[in-house]
């Protein structure tokens, strides 16, 4: 009975003085150490088991129990001190992990559209919804095409309206409009109606400066067909506006000459940039000429292979550098064909 | 064209503001550019739609006064005191005016002077100054005389910039009167319109702007006394071709005298941009502002004598090749064959229809004016206007085409204002040489038509009385109006033509603003993709997508610039160009060849601006053909890389520059988003760029781009940093001709991919492509994939060696692969390199 007691006792010791250490351990390595002292193969519980089997036979089985019950109890400790010292490990990581959100992120490279090209595609997706598609046409151009077969005669003072690139070659010139397109488009396609955006490159001999440019994109709408009305250019370009400048913007058709169109008109805009109370972009009238256009005049027509008594059709021109610099504030159209990078980027 | 309120007022009533006015005249055609105010108050309202400039003459303080005594001043010789009455008050007022030392101590005037009197605190322009400065009249002393108010000049009222005398009124100006009320006036400068030269002049804006307000037009009426002998015999008129001049006519006065004109036609004369020279001068140029027909005076002594003392013939004809003129403005002119000359038997007189001749040119002393009025054939005029670069009042006009009818009324007119302001007798009856009337067109029009084509119902009322506004003779007959075209109008054309100008007019008149919009409602024409376009677009859009940035440049270029490209060693080949005939400069002065030295100068300029620069450019180059007047347009996509393989950052460890597989990759990205399954790149030598770093892009035997890293010794000539700089430069139209028209996706497998390294050692010019290929075609269909990971050269391996190793990747569609089934392929492989390029393939 003594015997029994005191080795029930020494359990009872070892165990307190394993749960003791155990408060002190703090980390993996600790815990190793600690499971090595105290549940190791040398352990004080582990002598306990080995000395049992010399023991009266009577009190092997409470012995055995009651050593099998510290070594659980201590296993279980262990195991929540090892998830108490893991999670603290962890706390401890992520702590150290902590970044300064505030320093800048690694950014990919993101590539452009040049703003000519993305307002022109632009241009191109609202016009394609309405029916137009584009047509082009070469550069370098006759002067047949250019002028001529849009009634403009040599010598005729129409021609004062075009500053014109000659080359060296007779006849040939940069086209100062993308106009020869129409009578392309016209033989290729007549006596097909026609609906397309034509669009492009122009060059105009003159100096330059924040306004003036020898060469610019521009776009022209020619629509033709048995039925085409001047509401109908109307109605197109007031479309045409609104989904490129917003719904609430305003507009008025004026009068105007151009060889090619008769009736002529020009379409005015209030300006976006003061709302038409006036201010330095409108000159201070509160109004932005925006494009030329008409009815395709009887000639033109003709000269595209349509019977004028029996077609109609209607022809629209803008300068879409413009309307980038409109829309986006830009004060020097010399800054398109520069190709600054501190420009392009900002698009 | 500047046009004078006053002047429009004599021949349409204005009521409403000018602000109302000039919208009027905007939005009938004649856009008004700006507004300047003589003397009148600025429009009221918060947003005026127009810019005004000018002065207001206060209504209080400027009046007009009579000066009745031109007195010395004590102290100064070159100042005078006036006695003046504003018509309230008698002052003594100090003047330094030079046109009005001529009365200077001549004791009270018989006939007082009229002057513009402005008193105290008035605020007007510095006429001291140049420039437009404003100024207030304030109470001060010069030279021991009080001052505090002035008699005014032109350039202080705002009228012009004459600051040489004061202005002397017309003695009918009523003493007391506001100066704004006896003279106030404003300026509308307009643009006219290349179709409208009948409106450069008051007549013509009048009757716009009469048709516009739907108001009576006042016509000028000329007043011939006709009290001299008559004109017929002493002047001949020979027109050798009725299309160059269809019409002449010519008046004349006797005794004239030339003096200066009526203050009131001086001031008109400058409001509209003319410089007043005396009262003959001055009446040719009044009528040509009045009604739009320029006018040209001859000496008629001058001419005679020429004539060895006979009546002269005035002969009008072409000029011949080489001729000469010496025209009033003392230059003397070698003529074309286009150009009209009027002559006599003894030779030229004048280009007609621009400037007259020095010779016989009127003069302070011509006593027998010859008054000439024509119709020009103005593609001549303007052939003649832009040849002898010699810009004038005439030259515009007749450049223009003016309507015959007006050189008959333009004498007349004139005859009339010569003999009212210089004096004289004006001979009876005209020389009229007009071969062949001009045929003003008739036009039918039905309001059909114009609902048709402008979208309006309009009556055939409706229609005549619109055109009638603009002094259209209408007549409604059934179901159309007859139009006949005014003698004024030479824009109208006839037919169909004629009816689509009718249209304009009418639509002018009704109201632009006025057209109801509408959708178009015409059938929709058949659809046509455009595929040059599409195919654009997909590549820009692949390359913006993998970073890089769209540049566009100037297609206007030197041979110069373009010589920067090669090597300064490397012989330039000569090539040639769409040359410009008028350049703007010389570095723009033919159409580029190549995409390359814009990238290169657009590298070059961003380089400091950032570490890293991705661009492209998709455009033209313009080839010259030798069978084609026109060159070819080919569109290229040039590729340029340089500074560094990735942006800086802060916690960066490593970069490298941009490289020539940096290059490539962009381009195998492109290809395989353009479906181009097939590309082949091989080494290739181009002086632009470094020998060994440089390689074509072929398709199926068509070589459709070049790629590589620019040669050191053409970098060398750019400011480039130290890394590399990449170019690539494809030709669209040979990379579209390589696209499939389709192509097909394929299936992805529902098991397990087997991967395996393989390692082997090759020669090292061995190119990676080949031991592609060869494992690519023992491996089979098994083999799914193959990527290198990895070269080597080195010492362990032999000089002369490489070491290429591959990830292969093996997968089946139908089963999960054993490792046995992949060792038999894995061994034909081997056996493949060792057999057919003796690869040593290091074994597992
Ligand atoms: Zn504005």
């Amino acid at each position: 009975m003594e015997e029994k007691k005191d080795l029930i006792a020494v359990l009872q010791q070892i165990q307190q003085k394993a749960q003791d250490a155990l408060h002190s351990v703090n980390s993996a390595d600790d815990l190793e150490r600690w499971k090595f002292t105290y549940l190791g193969r040398s352990s004080e519980v582990m002598q306990v088991f080995k000395e049992i089997p010399s023991m009266e036979t009577a009190l092997r089985p409470v012995l055995g129990q009651k050593a099998n019950q510290v070594k659980t109890e201590l296993e279980k400790r262990l195991e929540l001190t090892h998830e108490r010292i893991q999670q603290a490990a962890l706390a401890n990581n992520i702590k150290q992990q902590k970044l300064d959100v505030t320093l800048p992120g690694r950014q990919p490279e993101r590539g452009r559209l040049h703003i000519a090209t993305q307002t022109l595609q632009e241009i191109y997706r609202i016009l394609a919804e309405m029916g137009f598609q584009v047509y082009r046409s070469r550069e370098v151009e006759s002067d047949e095409y250019n002028f001529e077969l849009l009634n403009i005669p040599a010598y005729h003072p129409a021609r004062d309206l075009w500053d014109t690139f000659y080359t060296k070659k007779e006849g040939v010139i940069l086209r100062t409009h993308t106009s020869p397109g129409q009578i392309h488009a016209m033989h290729e396609y007549a006596p097909d109606p026609v609906r397309i955006v034509l669009p492009g490159m122009v060059y105009r001999y003159e100096q330059m400066d924040a306004s003036h440019e020898i060469q610019f994109n521009q776009i022209e709408l020619l629509a033709v067909g048995r039925n085409i009305t001047f509401g109908d250019l109307r109605g197109t370009l007031e479309e045409f506006i609104r989904r490129m400048f917003g719904s609430g913007v305003e507009t008025r058709l004026r009068p105007s000459y151009f060889p090619f169109t008769e009736p002529s008109a020009e379409m005015d805009m209030k300006c976006i940039s003061c709302n038409g109370k006036g201010c330095g972009v409108c000159s201070g009238t509160g109004w932005l000429e925006i494009l030329g256009c008409g009815m395709v005049h009887p000639t033109v027509l003709k000269n595209g292979g349509y019977d004028p008594e029996k077609f109609s059709g209607f022809a629209a021109g803008l300068g879409t550098e413009r309307i980038s610099m409109l829309r986006h504030g830009v004060d020097d159209i010399r800054n398109f064909w520069a190709n600054d990078i501190r420009f392009l980027k900002q698009f | 064209m500047k046009l004078v309120l006053s002047w429009l007022k004599e021949f349409v009533d204005i009521d409403g503001s000018l602000e109302e006015l000039a919208h009027a005249m905007t939005m009938i055609g004649l856009e008004v550019e700006n507004i300047q105010l003589i003397g009148l108050a600025m429009p009221e309202g918060e947003h005026l739609e127009h810019q005004y400039s000018g002065l207001t003459w206060d209504k209080e303080k400027v009046v007009v006064a009579e000066v009745s005594e031109v007195m010395p001043h004590p102290n100064a010789d070159r100042l005078v005191l006036c006695k003046l009455s504003d018509g309230q008050t008698e002052q003594v007022v100090l003047t330094g005016a030079p046109n009005l030392f001529d009365y200077k101590g001549k004791g009270p005037l018989a006939k007082p002077l009229k002057v513009a009197y402005a008193k105290e605190g008035t605020t007007l322009y510095d006429g001291h100054q140049p420039g437009k400065i404003l100024t207030t009249l304030k109470r001060m002393k010069i030279r021991g005389v009080e001052s505090s108010s002035m008699i005014c000049s032109e350039k202080e009222l705002g009228i012009s910039d004459e600051h040489e005398g004061v202005i002397i009124l017309d003695d009918d100006a009523p003493v007391g009167m506001p100066l704004v009320d006896y003279m106030g006036d404003a300026v509308i400068e307009v643009s006219i319109l290349p179709n409208m030269v009948r409106d450069a002049c008051m007549l013509g804006a009048a009757r716009e702007i009469a048709a516009a307000l739907n108001k009576p037009l006042r016509h000028p009426q000329p007043k011939l006394q006709g009290d001299g002998p008559k004109i017929s015999g002493e002047v001949a008129i020979e027109i050798t071709d009725p299309n160059l001049n269809p019409r002449f006519v010519f008046g004349m006065v006797r005794n004239a005298t030339a003096r200066p004109s009526p203050y009131w036609v001086q001031r008109r004369l400058r409001l509209a941009g003319m410089r007043p020279i005396n009262s003959t001068v001055d009446a040719t140029n009044y009528v040509m502002l009045e009604i739009g027909e320029p006018l040209h005076a001859f000496d008629y002594d001058v001419l005679k004598k020429r004539a060895g003392g006979k009546a002269p013939t005035i002969i009008t004809r072409a000029a011949k090749k080489g001729e000469h003129l010496t025209t009033l403005d003392e230059a003397e002119r070698t003529l074309d064959d286009f150009t009209i000359l009027v002559t006599d038997t003894a030779g030229p007189l004048a280009l007609a229809g621009v400037m007259g001749g020095l010779e016989s040119e009127i003069t302070d002393s011509t006593r027998t004016i010859l008054l000439e009025g024509a119709s020009w054939n103005f593609i001549h005029t303007r052939r003649t206007v832009s040849a002898q670069k010699l810009q004038s009042e005439a030259g515009y006009r007749f450049s223009r085409n003016i309507h015959p009818a007006l050189a008959k009324l333009g004498v007349e007119l004139c005859l009339s204002r010569i003999a009212e302001w210089s004096g004289g007798q004006i001979a009876m009856g005209l020389v009229d040489a007009y071969p062949k009337p001009h045929v003003d067109p008739l036009i039918e029009i039905a309001p059909e038509e114009i609902k048709h084509l402008i979208g309006i119902s309009l009556t055939l009322q409706e229609v005549a009385d619109l055109l009638t506004r603009l002094e259209f003779k209408c007549h409604i007959e059934n179901a159309h109006v007859t139009v006949h075209c005014p003698p004024h109008r030479m824009d109208i054309g006839e037919g169909i033509i004629g009816k689509a100008d009718l249209m304009e007019e009418i639509t002018r008149l009704y109201g632009y603003d006025r057209i109801p919009s509408s959708r178009i409602a015409d059938e929709l024409p058949p659809q046509r993709a455009n595929q040059q376009d599409d195919f654009e677009r997909l590549v820009k859009n692949v390359l913006v997508s993998v970073g890089l940035q769209e540049t566009i440049n100037y297609r206007l270029t030197s041979p110069e610039e373009e010589a920067r490209m090669f090597p300064e060693q490397s012989a330039k080949a000569a090539r040639e160009y769409v040359e410009l005939l008028n350049p703007i400069s010389q570095d723009k002065r033919v159409l580029r060849t190549t995409l390359i030295p814009p990238m290169l100068a657009n590298l070059e300029k961003n380089i400091r601006h950032a570490e890293r620069l991705g661009f492209f450019e998709v455009g033209p180059v313009f080839l010259p053909e030798k069978n084609d007047a026109l060159p070819r347009e080919e569109y290229h996509l040039c590729i340029g890389l340089a500074g560094l393989h990735e942006k800086k950052h802060w916690d960066q460890k490593k970069n490298r520059g941009l490289d020539f597989f940096d290059l490539k990759g962009y381009m195998e990205v492109l290809l395989d988003a353009l479906h181009v399954e097939n590309a082949v790149f091989a080494p290739v030598e181009h002086f632009l760029f470094h020998p060994g770093k440089c390689s074509s892009m072929r398709c199926d035997e068509i070589e459709f781009g070049i790629l590589g890293e620019v040669h050191p010794a053409v970098a060398e000539k750019y400011a480039f940093l130290e890394n590399p700089v990449l170019i690539a430069d494809i030709n669209m139209e040979l990379l579209l001709k390589s696209l499939p028209a389709v192509f097909r996706s394929e299936p992805v497998s529902a098991y397990p991919p087997v991967l395996e390294d393989l390692a082997m050692i090759v020669p090292e010019d061995m190119p990676s492509r080949e031991v592609e290929t060869v494992i690519r075609s023992a491996g089979g269909a098994l083999l799914t994939d193959i990527t290198l990971f990895d070269v080597f050269k080195g010492e362990q391996i032999g000089s002369g060696n490489k070491s290429l190793a591959y990830n292969l990747t093996f997968q089946s569609f139908d089963k999960t692969l054993t490792d046995k089934a992949v060792e038999k392929t894995r061994d034909r492989i081997i056996k493949a390199l060792e057999d057919q390029i003796h690869a040593t393939v290091r074994k597992k």
